[in-house]
């Protein structure tokens, strides 16, 4: 604060404390921020954070490895099968598992759909605080498309807790094909609408541009990572700087602006989904001179046997009993593996004593490390820039607090 | 992986630090080696303002906690050098009665909630820090809840037996 020695009752006192959040409907999640506010200007902010957390490192202390996923699911619940396969690719680099080729299409099938998801959430709400709703009604209807999606492929929809160790749980059905197909050529369209409505709207980019703009060398030393670094110009993203789940397969491309501002971040998510959706055509090309039926790598020790198969076949029983009482050894090591989340580098570093369960797992959450600048980036700001400022951080409460 | 290779890395902070750093081990492809709390910052600023590695980008910190160690806390530093696409991990391990250690904001203003949520959870004091607050947990926590010692749930419920579950 400014004033630390002005109370709030002090007549000499000529600034407004304003409490933003918890619960604030613009700030889209449980975030509190104390603002000094001069007029409609803020003068000094501070963020207070952790009113979700859930003690989610505590935890994997105590739960074997296959029970993490679904604690990953409910940190960024706009993208979780990102956080799943993350979570799984982590285990499987730990346990030295090789993944089939189609294992890893279909994984980057779910995880671009789930980047698309994301990104149209937070454009979608972006376009809704500068007052344009139609935007994000168009969205909205994608983005169940894509949970009808996963409905298919997992039976879940938000907190989808989708993949096992070492591959899926069940392949693909052909509805689910069916409806990624329908999604590819239903969603350009829409998109594409989406774009026309916003990206040269005049009203848009006077809310928008030049605000919260950002230098790329700030950017990187407050260790911002995903969009919001790629829109100040570098261009990192895991995908290309460390390949994950066979991303070298791909052509992509990564998009990047130049100022860091609003605008850019909006554009440079737009973009990204169109480099999503090349993705995805370009996965199912491949899926097709795969093998069918291959869903899962070949590793009886950590993969869940068929139900079936536990009541008639010994090896199975005996697998399954090990798995679920945790009695296979695993290697006393460490390993840091990160993927590009919606927000950035998500990054799950696992200390392994060989037990049932993690000694150590730390994530590093792209939201928490991105929202760290928005107090002292607000201050000299329109309160009205500032909710937009939140709004294209994409900060998910979630993920913010673990 | 990246353009230059973990043994360069290493040669560089070995020819400069000897033998302050220790214990080199590559899991994973991932250099990882232990300092002490008085050369951290100076390893760490090294290792950023080197012209040839360039670890300008600080990933993450985080914390470690082995009771049965005589160094028992850990601070650990994920580094990154995104134009030569290579990461190092740097480990302290500090005294388990009042763990202390400078702090890295002087290098990076990212590391100032990285090391306020280590403070939270492991009781680390990050000396100079300009603002070592709880983060996560309420401001009024009298304990740390990630050291080991420190139960997940209240360990005198009677309703729900863990060591069933093997926990």
């Amino acid at each position: 604060m400014n004033h630390p020695l002005l109370t709030d009752n002090d007549p000499q006192k000529e600034t407004t404390t304003l409490n933003l959040g918890p619960t604030h409907p613009a700030t889209h999640g449980v975030f509190q921020n104390v603002l000094e506010m001069d007029g409609e200007r803020i003068v000094s902010g501070v963020s207070t954070i952790g009113y979700i957390h859930r003690a989610f490192e505590k935890i994997a202390e105590h739960r074997p490895f296959y029970q993490i996923t679904p604690l990953t699911d409910r940190m960024n619940y706009c993208s979780s099968p990102i956080n799943n396969m993350g979570w799984h690719m982590t285990v499987e680099k730990l346990l030295n598992i090789q993944v089939p080729k189609r294992v890893d299409y279909l994984r980057v099938i779910v995880m671009e759909l789930a980047r698309i998801s994301d990104h149209l959430v937070c454009n979608g709400i972006l376009g809704v605080d500068t007052g344009a709703f139609s935007g994000f009604l168009y969205l909205m209807e994608e983005r169940e498309h894509i949970y009808e999606i996963y409905e298919e492929i997992c039976g879940a929809r938000l907190t989808t807790n989708v993949g096992r160790i070492g591959g899926f749980e069940r392949d693909f059905n052909d509805i689910a094909f069916a409806k990624i197909k329908k999604f590819l050529l239903k969603f350009p369209p829409i998109l594409k609408e989406f774009e026309t409505l916003f990206n040269r709207n005049r009203i848009f980019i006077e809310r928008t541009a030049g605000v919260a703009a950002v230098d790329p060398e700030t950017a990187l030393n407050f260790s911002w990572s995903g969009p919001i670094l790629r829109a100040t110009g570098v261009d990192y993203d895991v995908r290309v700087n460390e390949p994950y789940s066979s991303y070298e397969d791909f052509d992509f491309e990564i998009p990047v602006g130049t100022n860091g501002d609003v605008y850019d971040r909006y554009i440079v998510r737009n973009e990204e989904m169109w480099q999503s959706l090349r993705i995805i055509e370009q996965a199912m090309q491949k899926l097709e001179k795969e093998q069918k039926g291959i869903f899962h790598a070949d590793v009886p020790e950590f993969y869940l046997p068929p139900k079936e198969q536990v009541y008639n076949n010994m090896e199975a029983l005996i697998y399954h009993f090990k798995i679920v009482m945790g009695e296979i050894d695993t290697p006393k090591t460490e390993v840091y593996h990160c993927v590009e989340g919606g927000n950035g580098e998500l990054g799950f570093y696992l200390v392994n004593d060989g037990g049932r369960s993690p000694y150590r797992l730390h994530f590093r959450r792209p939201s928490f490390i991105n929202y760290q600048m928005y107090a002292s980036m607000s201050a000299g700001m329109l309160l009205s820039d500032a909710i937009l400022n939140m709004s294209s951080l994409n900060v998910i409460a979630g993920e913010l607090d673990a | 992986m990246g353009k230059i290779s973990n043994q360069i890395v290493l040669q560089k902070i070995t020819a400069r630090f000897g033998e302050q750093v220790s214990i080199p081990t590559e899991p994973f492809g991932f250099l990882t080696f232990e300092t002490t709390k008085e050369n951290i910052i100076e390893v760490l600023t090294f290792l950023k303002e080197d012209q040839d590695l360039k670890f300008n980008y600080l990933t993450d910190i985080t914390g470690i906690h082995y009771p049965e160690q005589s160094l028992p806390i850990g601070v650990i530093y994920h580094v990154h050098s995104l134009t030569n696409n290579v990461r190092v991990r740097i480990k302290v391990f500090l005294s388990g009665d009042n763990p202390e250690i400078t702090t890295a904001t002087t290098l990076w203003n990212g590391a100032n909630w990285m090391e306020r949520e280590t403070y939270d959870f492991f009781g680390i004091n990050f000396i100079g820090h300009p603002d070592l607050r709880r983060i996560l947990n309420v401001d009024d926590m009298t304990v740390f809840p990630m050291l080991r010692d420190y139960p997940l749930e209240d360990p005198n419920r009677v309703d729900k037996k863990d060591y069933f579950f093997g926990r």
